[in-house]
């Protein structure tokens, strides 16, 4: 089973956001860069199918340098392969980011494409479901369960209050929630396995985002907060602010 | 700009979800604003007697395509959902319609949608705005992003734009009665074949039957404060009183104690209601980031210094195992006057 997984890096989520001085992105300056969280679970749910299959495991990032780090993690939990598509620089939508891959996934001839169900900076959910577009693939989002068999693909996929029963077939892109599964994490010898994975780089395919970023802010910030401190005995005024102050009770 | 609009509702269980009154009802505002047209167009079957509610928001014409209909283009059997057939029906009529710009609520199935209109209409995607803005004819939307670390405004230099409207932020507006055009859309002239079922919902699992935090107006949060799983009927109980959904955070999720699909924050949800009341959750920054665009945020926490409390309106410092109770009891108090 050929298995593809695209991986992508984002900061980490205990990242206090600065904007830099475009005044449309982060300052990226004392940000650290990691593996997206939703990406474990697709590089893990990757390496069960080719345990179970057999196969190959081939991560796919699509980005700068930068984004080798998603490779390089991807390498520790155990892919085979690791294929950088080269952006030219940070400035890329969903769009081109499906563009990209799926130039390079279409001669794969790859059974099973994972993603993480979104990344957690931009929070699109966009880029599985274009690729399956673009590539006129099947694709489930939100699979908190999959399960493959004789090519047939049933997964289940988290909505609000339940979960839906999708079936589908192979090839398939699937995009991967937490849940599906408890990620690996790398031992010594996985680490010193992965440092003598190569890493192929790809030149870009396609450039043209759709939609650009013209201003990046911060949220209002709050302040003015009335916190009590006599404990139950603030109870009923506070309610009485829920109700006539804030209005929201 | 666009003399079009597409706006697509959604419907369960044969009633239309409240992000159909909040899709109509910004739509509507694009519309008159831009000097456009609006058309809304739902899925589903047995809605009928439904269609006069879209009304009271101002829609004036709306567009059914029978579920039952389009699943007989499907020879596998019974389905309830196909996003790839969902994407093609809304895309095809949109191409028809001669509409430039679709819009959808940024609910699962909204965001399942939505990448795939894209590509299939060419369109650029604003995806889960929180506002919305038009000027000199062109499109102008603010979406949180980092989790609602920071916000983004973003255009397009393209004709063709499909978004997504973030649940609970925009309000929907009852408008002067007015009488709704229905049409019952004939799906024949969509090209619509068995190849477009490619993906298939072939059952819905309720996995409970209360509100879910995404959806849900007001929230009650546990965290570590709470000491164990067996504490949050606590949170329950306080949901409960004033008709709120639970929610966690992410230290309670990971250590097992409520499922993910509980979980307000980065790795979690999103979610802007108009309460959020946090108990015993001391305010992670990717906690934070979830729920800080709630409109008022009440926090209950023993620790005076917690971050939570440098971003809640009200708050009270103090045991939850003290406070939560009394609090439960005096919104039963005065909700029952």
């Amino acid at each position: 089973m050929k298995i593809i997984v695209c991986v992508s890096i984002v900061p980490d989520s205990t990242t206090k956001v600065k904007i830099s001085e475009n005044g449309r992105s982060i300052d990226s300056s004392d940000v650290s860069y990691i593996l997206n969280p939703y990406d474990e679970f697709a590089v893990e749910e990757a390496l069960k199918l080719k345990e179970k299959n057999g196969g190959e495991v081939i991560a796919v990032a699509y980005g700068t340098d930068r984004s080798k780090e998603a490779l390089k993690k991807s390498f520790q939990m155990g892919a085979d392969k690791g294929v950088l598509i080269k952006s030219a620089d940070d400035n890329f939508d969903s769009y081109t980011v499906a563009k990209n891959l799926s130039e390079y996934i279409k001669d794969q001839n790859a059974d099973v494409i994972l993603f993480g169900k979104q990344s957690i900076d931009f929070d699109g959910l966009l880029v599985p479901s274009m690729v399956s577009e673009i590539l006129n693939l099947p694709c489930i989002s939100v699979v908190v369960k999959l399960e493959i068999d004789n090519g047939k693909v049933k997964a289940e996929r988290e909505i609000e209050g339940g979960k839906e029963i999708v079936e589908s077939s192979l090839p398939v892109i699937i995009g991967a929630q937490k849940g599906l599964n408890e990620p690996r994490y790398p031992n010594l010898k996985s680490i010193m396995a992965a440092k003598s994975k190569p890493i192929e780089e790809v030149s870009n395919f396609y450039s043209g985002n759709k939609a650009d970023i013209i201003d990046m802010k911060l949220p209002p910030a709050k302040s003015g907060g009335k916190i009590f401190t006599n404990g139950k005995e603030d109870i009923p005024e506070l309610v009485r602010l829920l109700r006539e102050e804030a209005k929201v009770i | 700009m666009s003399n079009k609009i597409l706006a697509f509702i959604e419907s369960k269980d044969g009633k239309f979800k409240n992000s159909a009154f909040e899709v109509i009802t910004e739509a509507l505002k694009i519309a008159e604003d831009s000097g456009s047209e609006l058309e809304v167009l739902t899925i589903g079957s047995g809605l009928e007697s439904e269609i006069n509610e879209l009304s009271v928001y101002g829609a004036k014409k709306i567009k059914i395509v029978d579920l039952n209909i389009l699943n007989k283009k499907y020879d596998g059997g019974e389905i309830k959902y196909s996003p790839s057939a969902y994407a093609k029906v809304i895309s095809e009529i949109a191409k028809n319609a001669e509409a430039n710009i679709i819009i959808l609520s940024a609910t699962s199935l909204g965001k399942d949608l939505v990448g795939r209109i894209a590509v299939k209409t060419d369109s650029a995607v604003f995806n889960d705005c929180i506002d919305i803005k038009l000027s000199d004819g062109k499109l102008t939307a603010s979406r949180p992003v980092y989790a609602g670390k920071s916000i983004i405004d973003i255009n397009s230099s393209s004709e063709k734009i499909v978004m997504t409207l973030r649940p609970n932020v925009f309000k929907p507006e009852k408008t002067e009665n007015s009488s709704i055009e229905t049409e019952n859309t004939d799906i024949e002239n969509l090209g619509i074949s068995g190849s477009d079922f490619s993906t298939v919902v072939t059952d819905v699992i309720v996995s409970n039957e209360k509100l879910d935090v995404a959806e849900a107006d007001k929230i009650v949060s546990g965290g570590r404060g709470l000491r164990g799983p067996e504490n949050f009927n606590l949170i329950e109980d306080l949901a409960g009183s004033i008709g709120a959904a639970t929610g966690a955070s992410r230290a309670v999720v990971d250590a097992g104690w409520r499922p993910h699909s509980e979980q307000v924050g980065q790795t979690g949800k999103t979610v802007s209601p108009s309460l959020y009341i946090a108990c015993g959750i001391s305010g992670a920054i990717q906690h934070l980031a979830g729920m800080s665009s709630s409109k008022c945020i009440v926090a209950i926490n023993k620790d005076k210094d917690a971050p939570i409390f440098q971003i809640a309106d009200y708050g009270i410092v103090g045991d939850v195992f003290d406070i939560v109770p009394s609090l439960t009891e005096e919104f039963k108090k005065v909700l029952s006057n």
